[in-house]
């Protein structure tokens, strides 16, 4: 049941954001705001060492970027 | 892609160049970086040695949990654009580790007594207590190198290594990951992959799973000195403009982790019918676990702030399902700075071999851990970050967390005198963070 669910969510998340490609975007003028440091998807440092924290403290890790092994914290 | 503006060189960089040529013991180059600007060097000694053309990226993090674990990590993260989109990153992270940690065992109405890992000592738990090993301690030290490069007009490869090392383990890696842009570049789709590779030589060798944790003195039943797991990691990801202000990304990952598993550190009680423990054996996890995410960010760009939003599922083969939600809304003030607050929720799923304890009745599965980290869990992180631009460019901002881990009974009955006693003690950390941009 959960795995069908899943399934479904993963597509629509697909579909829509493929299917919806030609009408999304921006031309090359448009990407003063996406430019912007601040407008970057990952802020390498804090993102690193968010990700020990976590990856030593819960079962979970990656997802974001790679979850790799790395330390023996977990 | 990003913009990185050409900048005057800064005297730490230069300090820092001068230290790191000092260390090189290369004084005669040391010499022409301190004559600036200077017209001695050649070219590739200008590429390599001109720290001014690196954006360098520093942090230190202190992390305390109440009465457990501190740690700090500090971090200095340099970025090069060598020609156009040609980057090289290098990372180095130091960090050390002290405190007290969870051994496994469940607490009692009495006062226990444990064996060091180290089988040469032992310690005492305070009656009602959750039983920790405070002789928790290690220091790491992690090289990472990362070289990013367009190979055709819409095809992006970034590849890298990663080095990391303890006293008792061994971390090595490489991944690489290639991204294809299309739509105007509005679309980017990539596959990335990682391997790593690691050696875990234990305080006290390996101990054979199941086994009793003998008293002190006494040789445990070891399979070794060290062992070995790989982690193989696949990430198949998409981001997508979608108007001038906002950016979203969807990644699938997959990932199977091989060999070596167990904490050799933790242990399970056993206790009879009235809840005393009669036996601490060591835990025993599958030699086999894949773990499977899919995550979904979005970032929006309103005219005085920035919301970030994200969201992961993970599921894996231990039976263990996560969720996490992740926000920050950075707020620009005036002159430069900003603040941004920022919350997490997280809650998993316990494993299918989680047990906070055995009972004596029941035989003992073959798979077994009470470490609360893969029981069910509720975790909450709430904060802010404010930063500043100084007025030679630089940036500072300082991040203070507070992290709340509430670990819960997924229906296990507390049997006898257990039932009085707190099995589930949540964990209440603070973090503390500079960083500075130069």
């Amino acid at each position: 049941m959960m795995k069908t669910v899943r399934r479904i969510i993963t597509l629509t998340l697909v579909v829509a954001s493929v299917g919806g490609c030609a009408n999304l975007g921006v031309k090359p003028w448009e990407r003063d705001l996406l430019a912007k440091e601040s407008m970057a998807l990952s802020h390498a440092v804090d993102s690193a060492l968010d990700d020990h924290i976590y990856f030593s403290k819960e079962a979970s890790s990656g997802g974001k970027s790679f979850g790799g092994g790395g330390c023996g914290c977990n | 892609m990003q913009l990185i503006s050409p900048k005057k060189p800064k005297s730490i960089k230069a300090a820092l160049g001068l230290a790191t040529l000092a260390l090189l013991g290369t004084d005669a180059v040391a010499k022409s970086v301190t004559q600036q600007p200077s017209t001695q060097k050649s070219p590739a000694q200008k590429k390599l040695l001109d720290l001014s053309a690196w954006k360098l990226d520093a942090a230190v993090l202190f992390y305390s949990e109440a009465d457990r674990v501190s740690a700090v990590e500090a971090v200095i993260n340099g970025k090069r654009e060598f020609a156009d989109d040609h980057f090289l990153n290098l990372k180095l992270t130091v960090d050390t580790l002290t405190g007290a940690s969870a051994n496994g065992a469940v607490a009692q109405p009495n006062v226990q007594t444990f064996t060091r890992p180290s089988g040469k000592g032992s310690f005492e738990t305070p009656i009602g207590e959750t039983p920790l090993d405070d002789t928790f301690q290690d220091t790491r030290v992690q090289l990472n190198g990362q070289w990013t490069q367009p190979i055709s007009d819409n095809m992006t490869l970034s590849s890298g290594g990663h080095l990391s090392k303890e006293y008792d383990y061994l971390s090595l890696g490489i991944n690489s990951n290639l991204a294809y842009d299309f739509n105007q570049k509005n679309t980017t789709a990539s596959v990335g992959f990682s391997y790593f590779n690691d050696t875990f030589t234990p305080e006290g060798d390996i101990p054979t799973p199941l086994t009793r944790i003998p008293a002190a003195g006494i040789d445990k039943q070891s399979l070794g000195t060290s062992d070995t797991k790989s982690t193989v990691d696949v990430l198949f990801g998409l981001t997508q403009i979608i108007n001038r202000r906002m950016i979203t990304q969807f990644n699938y990952s997959y990932s199977v982790i091989d060999g070596y598993l167990n904490d050799p550190f933790k242990g399970v009680s056993i206790v009879n019918s009235l809840g005393l423990t009669r036996d601490f054996i060591y835990e025993s996890r599958p030699d086999k676990r894949t773990k499977q995410s899919i995550f979904a960010q979005t970032k929006y760009h309103f005219d005085g702030s920035i919301i970030d939003l994200s969201y992961r599922y993970m599921w894996d083969d231990w039976k263990i399902k996560s969720h996490t939600v992740d926000s920050k809304w950075r707020i620009e003030l005036n002159d430069g700075y900003y603040i941004e607050p920022h919350a997490r929720y997280y809650t998993q799923t316990a494993s299918d071999f989680y047990r906070p304890f055995l009972n004596q009745s029941n035989d003992v599965p073959a798979f077994v851990s009470a470490d609360y980290r893969i029981g069910e869990m509720d975790t909450y992180t709430v904060g802010a970050k404010v930063g500043m631009k100084l007025s030679n460019g630089n940036e500072l901002a300082f991040r203070l967390e507070y992290y709340h881990q509430t670990p819960k009974n997924s229906g296990f009955e507390q049997v006898g005198a257990l039932a009085d006693l707190q099995l589930y003690a949540p964990i209440k950390a603070f973090v503390f963070q500079v960083n500075y941009s130069f």
